[in-house]
């Protein structure tokens, strides 16, 4: 019974002693393969960013377990305390480093891409481009003189681009070249990439000062002996940018 | 270079229809700028609301004398057309449809030499509408039913004393009395329907060219804000305003519809909620 | 699950689908239609006692009550259910923990709102930090429930109020004649015979309040639509097991039977509820029922 009440995806791993230690809990969509997503066989969440999440945790001492919140309102809940670190492959930007503070960046500044049905397509005016609302990549197309088509999933954004509605979707390379690689050639990766944002960081709350600077240490440590190029290449392929 | 807002109404004021300033307010968001998008987009709620109404009240008639009909040909799909649709989320009536209009092809339907275009029902201007007509269609349809069944005897006797048959009896004596008798629960009817076009752009079709509903922008400033507390009870505020003047509008309605009765007989609008989404 | 779903690449046909059917996330799936069905079970009592209490104040000859009750059953009437999902939880989130901290904090001179960040000490945690993992759910279960019966509690209100005004006056003023006091005629007589007038509205909110369940992932519930979502986005062959299309089209087939079977036992249980409330009642259904047994 307490397994159906189990409402929330958790994935709770102890680091150290687990004294009666306040859990730091860390919100991620699930929805954001590789990066975060739910695995195919357990049900559970995985991805890069789990296992980074719970090494850094490791690396810092807390006590740490995973929350699945809706993009939607993913900062809304981190302002509300429902969780304390954001790790949803949230880019930095300046908009967002407005509200809430960023650790540095766990991955390089990323690539975000174009995919469409052949490499030939236009992009620029003209253009019925898809994006997920809410994201840098749609209000980069909203000002690139492309016609915006939004869709609240990332999902949702692909399935415009096979069924014809739109020309191109735009997100992040790492998202989409994946699905491109699987398409048996039906979906290309367009050459002309775009560097959007800071890189990807953890989001928290602007008061949480000491918090940021646990994991800026853990995260520098682990920049510095070369495990996180090595997750990244676990998870991204042999190709992805690393530090 | 902070807009007054007048400006600003005029540069948002449209915006939802693609008029005025192309790219959304990005930063120093206002609240004039909140009403005026907001606003912008409550043009859309209307126009899904109005004409859903509209068509569907006629085919809901159509729907509610082929679900009371003797001949199960009528009947039957009358009644399997009803279920479906009360008996199913809206949110999934458009997920459905609009895997369904995708699926025409792009590059129109040939008939007789002549190519059809099929781009557009894609559209939500097209194919949302066209969920809601048949969705308010189906509601509206089982209250006119109910509102049939309950047609007093008497009336239809003193019709057929007086010699009135058929279609004359029809128009003149069950069809008036019914839409007197449903009217109250088809103004429930019409409230909620337009609550439902809220979910037109949240789950069901794409935004075309940032041009939304009033939720669409509410969801944008709650988006660039990061503070639901202030878009979403504006969206609210708004409603009430709509659900007053829906009220008024139909009371107005039931008013002309109850003319003939003594007027301590006349039945105030009451907010019932017989059958609702 | 099975033995022979250890490496899924080699399967096809029916011992594929068995395998694919069968996975963890699969499981999540079945278990959501428990938490929908559970949601469901809790919100509607709850839902209805709000509507009891909407309805008593809005009758009430207290002027402020009855304008109280009258204001809620308007004010969440006239705004669509989406809208108040979006920014209720968490305020209702907030002003729980705000509350709690005016109490139970030592240090009161820090704000708690702080531009839109909300900061509350430690201990006016609503559930703690240190809490495992099933509270978090549980609450937020709680807080979904609560969210979901004020909503429909104030359609309830508003059908409970009518069912009221219905009751013949002939009745009460009977029951006065008998020298009952207001408070007993309420009980004994009001509350009674009401019911089979409410049934109706009470009925098609119930069908409603089925439909509006999609809605629950916004209140931060994984329910069958996201995991149908989940399930039916297509996947890629590198991480997962089963790679396969967009296949939501199916999963939300499958939650149109499921919704339609559920509207039809619905439909079937409250036509018998109809028919054993109108048992001696003075309406033309009990007349029937009455002329039927003679």
């Amino acid at each position: 019974m307490k397994k159906m009440m189990l409402a929330t995806a958790v994935l709770a791993l102890t680091a150290g002693a687990s004294l009666a230690q306040d859990v730091v809990r860390i919100g991620t969509e699930g929805a954001y393969e590789p990066y975060n997503y739910i695995d195919q066989a357990t049900g559970e969440l995985t991805g890069y960013e789990i296992e980074l999440g719970n090494e850094l945790c490791k690396r810092a001492e807390l006590k740490c377990e995973f929350v699945q919140n809706a993009w939607d309102s993913i900062i809304p809940n981190l302002q509300s305390g429902n969780y304390d670190l954001i790790m949803a492959g949230m880019s930095i930007t300046d908009e967002r480093d407005q509200v809430i503070d960023f650790t540095q960046n766990y991955i390089p500044p990323a690539s975000s891409a174009y995919v469409a049905l052949s490499a030939d397509v236009n992009v620029g005016e003209g253009a019925v481009v898809a994006a997920q609302t809410g994201t840098i990549q749609a209000g980069y197309v909203a000002e690139s003189g492309a016609t915006l088509l939004e869709f609240a999933t990332p999902d949702e954004t692909v399935a415009a681009v096979r069924n014809g509605e739109a020309d191109a979707v735009f997100a992040d390379k790492d998202y989409l070249a994946p699905i491109a690689a699987d398409s048996n050639g039906e979906l290309v990766v367009l050459a002309n990439e775009v560097q959007l944002g800071g890189g990807v960081g953890i989001g928290l709350r602007e008061t949480d000062t000491e918090l940021k600077d646990k994991l800026n240490v853990a995260i520098q440590s682990m920049k510095d002996d070369g495990t996180l190029n090595t997750m990244i290449k676990k998870w991204f392929g042999e190709e992805a940018q690393t530090f | 270079m902070a807009m007054s807002c007048l400006e600003t109404i005029q540069a948002y004021g449209l915006r939802s229809l693609g008029y005025g300033e192309r790219l959304l307010p990005r930063d120093d968001f206002t609240l004039c700028q909140h009403f005026t998008l907001i606003g912008s987009g409550l043009i859309w709620n209307v126009y899904f609301g109005v004409l859903a109404l509209l068509f569907g009240f006629f085919l809901a008639n159509a729907l509610a004398l082929a679900k009371a009909a003797h001949s199960p040909w009528l009947r039957k799909p009358a009644e399997w057309f009803i279920f479906v649709f009360r008996g199913s989320p809206l949110f999934i009536q458009f997920f459905l449809a609009y895997e369904l209009l995708v699926l025409l092809p792009k590059a129109g339907i040939n008939v007789l030499g002549i190519t059809i275009d099929t781009s557009w029902t894609t559209r939500a201007w097209a194919g949302a509408l066209f969920v809601l007509f048949l969705n308010t269609a189906a509601y509206s349809a089982e209250i006119f039913h109910g509102a049939l069944k309950s047609v007093p005897k008497g009336d239809v006797e003193a019709a057929d004393a007086y010699g009135i048959t058929g279609w004359s009896r029809f128009r003149r004596i069950l069809w008036p009395t019914m839409l007197r008798l449903g009217w109250p629960a088809y103004t429930n009817e019409a409230i909620f329907l337009f609550h439902a076009t809220t979910l037109v752009f949240f789950s069901g079709f794409p935004a075309f060219q940032q041009r939304g509903d009033a939720l669409y922008y509410a969801n944008y400033f709650a988006d660039k804000t990061f503070n639901p507390f202030i878009p979403y009870p504006i969206v609210g505020f708004y409603f009430i305003c709509l659900t007053l003047l829906l009220i008024w509008v139909f009371g107005l309605i039931n008013r002309r519809l109850n003319r003939h009765l003594p007027s301590n007989l006349r039945g105030r609008i009451r907010l019932r909620p017989q059958l609702i989404r | 699950m099975f033995e022979y779903c250890a490496d899924p690449s080699q399967l096809s046909g029916l011992t594929w689908l068995s395998c694919y059917l069968t996975t963890g996330t699969h499981f999540n799936f079945y278990r959501s239609f428990v938490t929908v069905l559970m949601l469901l079970a809790v919100t509607a009592p709850v839902a209805l006692a709000f509507g009891f209490g909407g309805a008593m104040a809005a009758r009430s000859h207290v002027t402020p009550l009855s304008l109280l009750g009258r204001g809620y059953i308007a004010a969440v009437r006239g705004v669509p259910d989406i809208v108040y999902f979006l920014f209720f939880v968490i305020a209702l989130d907030q002003g729980i923990e705000w509350t709690k901290h005016l109490f139970v904090c030592d240090d009161l001179s820090q704000p708690v709102w702080n531009g839109t960040e909300f900061r509350v000490c430690p201990a006016a945690k609503v559930p703690l930090a240190t809490s495992s993992a099933i509270w978090h759910s549980a609450y937020a279960f709680a807080l979904a429930v609560f969210t979901f019966a004020l909503v429909f509690g104030a359609f309830a209100a508003n059908v409970l109020y009518g069912a009221m005004q219905a009751v013949p006056k002939a009745q009460l003023e009977t029951a006065e004649a008998y020298g009952m006091t207001p408070r007993q005629v309420f009980r004994r007589i009001l509350v009674p015979q009401m019911w089979v007038y409410a049934l109706p509205g009470l009925s098609n909110l119930w069908l409603i309040l089925i439909k509006a369940t999609p809605l629950l992932f916004l209140l931060g519930i994984q329910d069958i639509v996201y995991w149908a979502r989940e399930l039916g986005s297509a996947k890629t062959s590198g991480n997962n097991p089963y790679p396969h299309g967009d296949w939501r089209v199916f999963y939300f087939l499958a939650l149109l039977v499921f919704y339609l079977a559920f509207t039809r036992v619905s439909e079937i249980v409250l036509a018998r509820l109809t028919r054993r409330l109108s048992h001696g009642q003075a309406t033309l259904g009990g007349e029937q029922l009455r002329k039927a047994g003679a």
